[in-house]
């Protein structure tokens, strides 16, 4: 029976999700960055270009869904490189709320962003 | 049927000299996953002029806002460019190395796991290269 190496737990639900995840953002980060700096340069960027996209209801959820999947797939990753690094016990907890915290802190701040941008505050 | 390894400590960089292909593509994928996060952060908090910017009509017309204005001003300084080009580097060497893992993950292509990462490295120097002179349009190029 080999050693298991990795700290994802094999059938664990933060193990698939990092993985479906990444599926979605592979397409979805290409997609941004063509976006916003092949078909858009971002030096043209203004307020109103903003809006024109993130008023369409498609863009704005695949915006808002991309921003869910980067924050749970970067802090999750973040959280399984420090369990690799050897954190446990009270740290591995406080590490883990405080990477929570900030997930949720900036899926929120970002949403309203969105908001912002579309014009719906 | 499995066979087992004795790796020692991964995760003890002093050990660089001894590591292969697959940990150099572990440790990459780490620091670009360690940077994208970071500037996921930055990203958002730079976006949220937009909180600011929104409903000042005339503004906004006149591209006098907030949110413009913080953009255009970012992107009118050389450093930053160069930092946009180091995030698509980053980001791209990312999604090709974590296609590779996902590969890696399904068992495909197992024994040429080095070969996929070199194609990685070398695939991203070619993107970024060949993204240089759109990232830099208006700012010397």
């Amino acid at each position: 029976m080999a050693e298991r190496y990795s700290s994802f737990v094999p059938g664990g639900t933060a193990w698939l999700l990092q993985r479906i995840t990444a599926a979605f953002l592979v397409v979805v980060l290409a997609f941004h960055f063509f976006q916003l700096h092949f078909v858009n340069h971002a030096a043209d960027v203004t307020f109103q270009g903003t809006q024109a996209r993130m008023s369409n209801v498609g863009y704005f959820l695949t915006m808002v869904l991309f921003l869910i999947a980067g924050a749970f797939h970067g802090l999750n990753g973040v959280y399984n490189a420090l369990v690799n690094q050897g954190l446990d016990g009270t740290p591995k907890k406080v590490v883990l709320a405080v990477l929570t915290i900030a997930g949720v802190a900036l899926v929120v701040q970002g949403t309203y962003v969105a908001l912002a941008m579309a014009g719906w505050t | 049927m499995s066979q087992s390894y004795n790796r020692g400590l991964v995760e003890d960089f002093g050990r660089w000299k001894e590591f292969t292909a697959g940990m150099w593509a572990w440790i990459f994928h780490k620091f670009t996953g360690w940077m994208l996060i970071g500037y996921l952060f930055t990203h958002i908090a730079v976006l949220s002029t937009a909180i600011g910017a929104a409903g000042d009509t005339a503004a906004i017309q006149a591209e006098t806002d907030i949110y413009t204005t913080t953009i255009q001003g970012l992107e009118e300084l050389f450093i930053v460019r160069v930092l946009e080009v180091g995030l698509l580097a980053v980001a791209v060497f990312h999604i090709l190395n974590g296609l590779r893992l996902l590969m890696v993950d399904l068992g495909i292509g197992l024994e040429a796991q080095d070969k996929s990462f070199y194609a990685s490295l070398i695939l991203t120097g070619v993107i970024t290269v060949a993204s240089v002179p759109t990232f830099m349009k208006g700012v010397g190029f």
